[in-house]
């Protein structure tokens, strides 16, 4: 049922975001290039502007929702979101890098490889860190240690900060509210070739990451292969995360809020959860980037999903508290 | 299922002395099994190296003959239905959902619910009185009605032996009659049940032989009369007891004695 609503939200923000911005473009124009006609000017809009940046929005709320649904299930924590790792951390300190070295108006790539390529400088630090005991990783352990890696290196992007110019610095803060507005189609081929097949793969792990609500031991006693769930659904769910921040940056909120509302609505099933959860996450981003664009400036996508997401969050928790 | 123990020896580290050192025990399908013991006497410990779970440093565990870490672990899981100390619920599930996952060592990856599983977990329910309770959230049960519901989901496995650790602490009488008649029955029905437990008196009446550790040692091992002495469990325990017979059943029953008055100067 939430499914086909979820399907049917999603197509027709999809239509929405491609319909609306600078320039309104008609649904029948919209259905006329995407099949093969139509003007132009709009066709050059339709196709290289707007849908590579509705899809990229699709694919990155999407998979921070799902990514966001599986840190949930596996760390055993309602408040565990995509970036809890430090991954948002690690992925700052190489965006920030990359734009006080200047290299940001001379390619295109340097921004998001070098975001990417942090964001894997975290996960393999909080990893190592939390299995360097030789034993089972300790999900607390993990946590910690993705929160102590995470201020290490906001302390390094502070440092960075108060030794560059202003310009640096307000397009560092920019960066780090998180947009879509560089999208195109390389960077939404980049983030469907993490995120797609990760989410093949989180789905087929979703019976045992059932199993992890009711603890690891008796998960274990049932027959789970709880480390290796542990250890894959972790670094899928971190990838997923890494790939959306190198091409949008950080967009707060998403991932925590989306899986919430839909387990408020469904229950906590991850083999519903997740697939409804990255709907969820695709609709939500897709609306938050429409709104965000619509003003005369444009607004961070992260102030948007805030506003907007928050108070739905809280009027659902409202009503699920007063139900029980 | 046979459940077995030969001179276990089980070495945390960093620990003074070893958590079990030198255990043996048999328990055979259809025996309701007792392990008793003061609080760290290694009772939790027997049973994870058991299972396979705890690292031995000599000895073996078996189950039907082969060693626990040789088994595959979904194959033990279909085998054996464990309900551990304690479990806590990370996230809002049902009683139906959670009985459910008992078929979880059943199913394969992406294969959903078929009509022998659904049988087995209302048979299940059935079982531990939790019917009635199906759809409601497991976290607003109350605490029996919560050991029931694991119980529940462990009979669920449809398995061979059952192994508990403590499922009666915290509860009160008609809770703990309830579980104990139902494992009894489970016993009865052929099931292996291996109870790890504090209650001396219920266990007397409802197990056919316990195990008595202490400090990591068998204290003793027999049917209830030849465990239950004045002697033996008042030095396991460090207290002095008296030992009665129980009215109904004629099994063994504990009374701790109070230390005699203080006599005047």
């Amino acid at each position: 049922m939430l499914g086909t609503v979820l399907i049917a939200a999603l197509s027709t923000s999809i239509m929405l975001g491609v319909r609306f911005g600078s320039v309104p473009i008609s649904t029948a124009d919209v259905l006329a290039i995407l099949a093969g006609g139509g003007d132009s000017v709009l066709r050059d809009i339709v196709l290289n502007l707007r849908l590579p940046r509705v899809l990229l929005g699709v694919i990155v709320g999407g998979g921070l929702a799902l990514s966001g649904a599986t840190f949930q299930a596996l760390l055993r924590n309602p408040l565990a979101e995509p970036y809890i790792l430090g991954i948002s951390g690690g992925a700052s300190l190489g965006a920030v890098s990359v734009i006080a070295l200047g290299w940001v108006s001379q390619t295109s790539w340097a921004l998001p490889l070098a975001a990417f390529a942090g964001a894997l400088l975290a996960i393999g630090l909080v990893f190592r860190v939390a299995t360097s005991t030789g034993r089972a990783m300790d999900v607390r352990v993990l946590l910690l240690s993705g929160v102590v890696i995470a201020s290490f290196f906001a302390a390094c992007i502070a440092f960075i900060l108060s030794i560059s110019p202003a310009r640096t610095v307000q397009t560092a803060v920019l960066w780090s509210m998180g947009s879509l507005a560089g999208a195109g189609w390389g960077s939404v081929i980049l983030a469907a070739a993490y995120t797609l097949p990760a989410a093949v793969a989180l789905a087929a792990l979703a019976r045992p990451l059932n199993l992890m609500a009711i603890g690891e031991e008796t998960a274990y006693y049932l027959g789970a292969n709880v480390e290796g769930v542990k250890r894959t659904g972790l670094v899928i769910a971190a990838l997923i995360t890494a790939a959306g921040v190198s091409v949008a940056g950080i967009i707060g909120f998403v991932g925590l809020v989306v899986p919430h509302t839909i387990r408020l609505l469904i229950g906590s099933d991850n083999r519903v959860l997740l697939p409804l959860s990255f709907l969820g996450g695709a609709t939500f981003l897709t609306l938050a980037d429409l709104v965000a664009r619509l003003g005369p400036t444009e607004i961070p996508i992260g102030v948007i999903t805030a506003f907007v997401g928050v108070p739905i969050f809280l009027v659902l928790l409202r009503r699920s508290l007063t139900s029980t | 299922m046979r459940i077995e123990a030969r001179d276990l020896v089980v070495n945390y580290p960093g620990a003074p002395r070893p958590a079990l050192d030198g255990v043996s025990m048999s328990a055979s399908a259809g025996c309701l099994y007792a392990v008793l013991g003061p609080n760290g006497s290694g009772k939790s410990t027997l049973m994870r190296a058991l299972l396979g779970v705890a690292p031995l440093s000599a000895g073996a565990a078996l189950l039907d003959g082969r060693t626990s870490a040789a088994w595959d672990r979904r194959a033990l899981a279909q085998a054996v239905g464990v309900v551990a100390q304690s479990e806590s619920i990370a996230f809002p599930l049902s009683v139906r959902q959670m009985v459910g996952m008992g078929r979880y060592p059943h199913l394969g990856p992406l294969e959903s619910e078929g009509d022998a599983d659904r049988a087995a977990v209302s048979s299940a329910l059935e079982a531990c009185d939790v019917s009635a309770l199906a759809h409601r959230d497991v976290t607003m049960l109350s605490g029996g009605e919560f050991q029931r519901v694991r119980i529940a989901r462990a009979l669920a496995q449809e398995p061979q032996a059952l192994v508990l650790d403590e499922p009666t602490s915290s509860l009160d009488i008609r809770h703990q009659m309830g579980i104990l008649e139902l494992l009894r029955r489970s016993a009865d029905s052929g099931l292996t049940v291996v109870l790890v437990t504090h209650g001396l008196d219920l266990a007397a009446r409802y197990a056919d032989r316990m195990l008595l550790l202490a400090g990591g040692h068998v204290a003793a091992e027999g049917t209830p009369d030849e465990v239950m002495t004045e002697d033996t469990i008042s030095s396991v325990y460090g207290w002095p007891v008296a030992i009665t017979s129980d009215p109904e059943s004629g099994a063994p029953r504990v009374t701790p004695r109070r230390p005699p008055p203080r006599a005047e100067p």
